[in-house]
């Protein structure tokens, strides 16, 4: 009993000590000429967490289409197939319009459980994340999204506020956004005070 | 002879000064509504300025409003007087690049701030510019009506009361009818206002409006969430304007302005200026901002930027 925790115990301090040569190995980072010599040795830095890692963004539900979501309850049963391939039976509707030659499927949604997306991390994250898988590509707009500056906040402006998720405004598979038809064009000042009997307004 | 005849003049002038008073008295009286003076007419032509009423007065002029615009619009009208909340200066940021021209602002704020629907009155106007020659207003189109926006080639601006910190138009006032409260508003009071229509002269971005008639705007889509000096309903002759939602945005929480809250691009940006954590100040401090006709150092608090 005694032998087995002294095992235990000096393994520990084993550990604890190779940990603390490979934390300072990796502190600093050596480079060396083609015979060998050491030209330029960098400490490098500390990876430092965000300020805002980890705090979630207040968002409502993801705009799944109409009775897809769980994706399971048709996946569960099905062998994932990771192969690249053109859909045939299922999501055929879908048409890449985002990158399509670099992309498919999979790169976002995730092999194993389809009722999540994947980062290239490897991490899993729920769809009403999305803003991070988005944001691998787009960390310009995803920072302006943050504070408020890209996309639109509603709520109030010295109190909550409510965000809308990338999907809400863009169509993942087809981002660019869509136009719309204008309201009315104010009236004319010389038709205002026949404005009444004013006929529709017209296309031009 | 002489006497008596200087004596008669005089007699004479003065009959003739009492004639004229109570010719003016009686023109005075006749002008005054006596047909149907309610004691609401009475109050509201001896009312003083808003920023001369104490509080009991205020109260009672609120109580009078509200009184008046629930029997006119069959539902309860609440009028308030909220004021600037301290430590507060509001700024307004509009992105450009973003903005598609689907006038879904202008109509989002004749229904939260009751405009009159006919004759029709908009506060916000938005312009349809090329692409290529930039903000020049002698390209403007305002008329624009394309099946769809945006429009190749073409760029959008909406234009609104820039809220400038020297403002133009309160100086031109004749009866200091409208003025710049502490929070950066620019407001009217409608019942001092005589529509003399100077401040809509000095206005160089063309932002406020004139009751050439009494509005028609339909009690169903009254909104009766009201401000003194926001979106009350107006009487005839007086001139309008945006007040960044008064009525929403000094209430603590205080919503978005509606604008804002409807644009499905996202393009309306507001907050506080004086808050470095507000996205107004991310947005001057971290974008392309301009603000409109710079040189007549109007000063809007009023930002356009360009996010990409």
């Amino acid at each position: 009993m005694k032998i087995y925790v002294w095992r235990c115990l000096s393994l520990a301090i084993g550990l604890v000590a190779f940990g603390a040569v490979v934390v300072y190995a990796a502190e600093v980072e050596k480079y060396f000429d083609r015979h060998g010599t050491l030209i330029v040795q960098e400490k490098v830095e500390k990876y430092k967490r965000r300020a805002d890692e980890g705090t979630t963004y207040p968002v409502p539900p993801p705009p799944f289409s109409e009775d897809i979501f769980p994706c399971s309850d048709c996946h569960a049963d099905m062998e994932p197939n990771p192969q690249r391939r053109e859909l045939v039976d299922m999501h055929e509707d879908i048409v890449l319009n985002h990158a399509e030659g670099q992309r498919w499927c999979l790169d976002c949604h995730n092999l194993d459980d389809r009722d999540t997306l994947r980062l290239i991390s490897g991490e899993v994250i729920p769809f009403t994340e999305s803003y991070r898988l988005c944001g691998q590509c787009h960390g310009d707009k995803l920072r302006d999204w943050k504070v408020g500056v890209h996309g639109k906040r509603t709520g109030f402006w010295n109190g909550e506020k409510q965000y809308l998720l990338c999907a809400h405004c863009h169509n993942p598979h087809s981002p660019s956004f869509k136009p719309l038809q204008p309201m009315p064009a104010p009236v004319r000042p010389e038709n205002l005070d026949r404005q009444g009997s004013q006929a529709a307004p017209t296309h031009n | 002879m002489c006497n008596e005849s200087s004596h008669d003049k005089h007699a004479f002038r003065k009959s003739r000064r009492k004639v004229l008073k109570g010719l003016a008295a009686g023109i005075g009286a006749l002008a005054l509504p006596a047909t149907n003076a309610s004691a609401s007419v009475w109050e509201a032509f001896f009312q003083k300025n808003f920023r001369e009423l104490n509080k009991t007065e205020l109260n009672q002029v609120l109580a009078r409003l509200e009184g008046e615009y629930s029997k006119e619009y069959g539902k309860q009208v609440t009028v308030k007087a909220t004021l600037p909340i301290e430590g507060v200066k509001y700024g307004y940021g509009l992105d450009l690049s973003r903005c598609i021209g689907c006038r879904r602002c202008v109509y989002g704020c004749v229904e939260e701030n009751n405009q009159s629907r006919e004759p029709e009155i908009q506060w916000i106007r938005v312009m349809q510019l090329d692409k290529e020659k930039g903000v020049d207003l002698s390209h403007a189109e305002h008329y624009y009506n394309p099946p769809e926006v945006p429009q190749e080639g073409k760029f959008y601006m909406p234009v609104q009361c820039q809220q400038c910190e020297n403002p133009p138009c309160t100086k031109v006032c004749p009866v200091q009818a409208t003025w710049k409260e502490n929070d950066g508003i620019v407001v009217v009071d409608y019942n001092w206002c005589i529509g003399c229509r100077y401040c809509m002269a000095a206005c160089p971005y063309s932002a406020r409006h004139f009751n050439w008639a009494k509005g028609k705007l339909p009690k169903e889509e009254m909104n009766p969430d009201t401000h003194y000096l926001g979106n009350r309903p107006r009487p005839v002759g007086v001139v309008e304007k945006c007040t960044f939602c008064i009525q929403r945005t000094r209430e603590q929480p205080g919503r978005y302005p509606a604008c804002a809250e409807v644009c499905p691009v996202g393009a309306r940006k507001f907050g506080n200026m004086l808050d470095p954590k507000s996205e107004i100040r991310y947005l001057i401090e971290n974008k392309r901002v301009f603000i409109f006709k710079e040189d007549l150092n109007t000063q809007p608090k009023f930002f356009y930027f360009y996010a990409t």
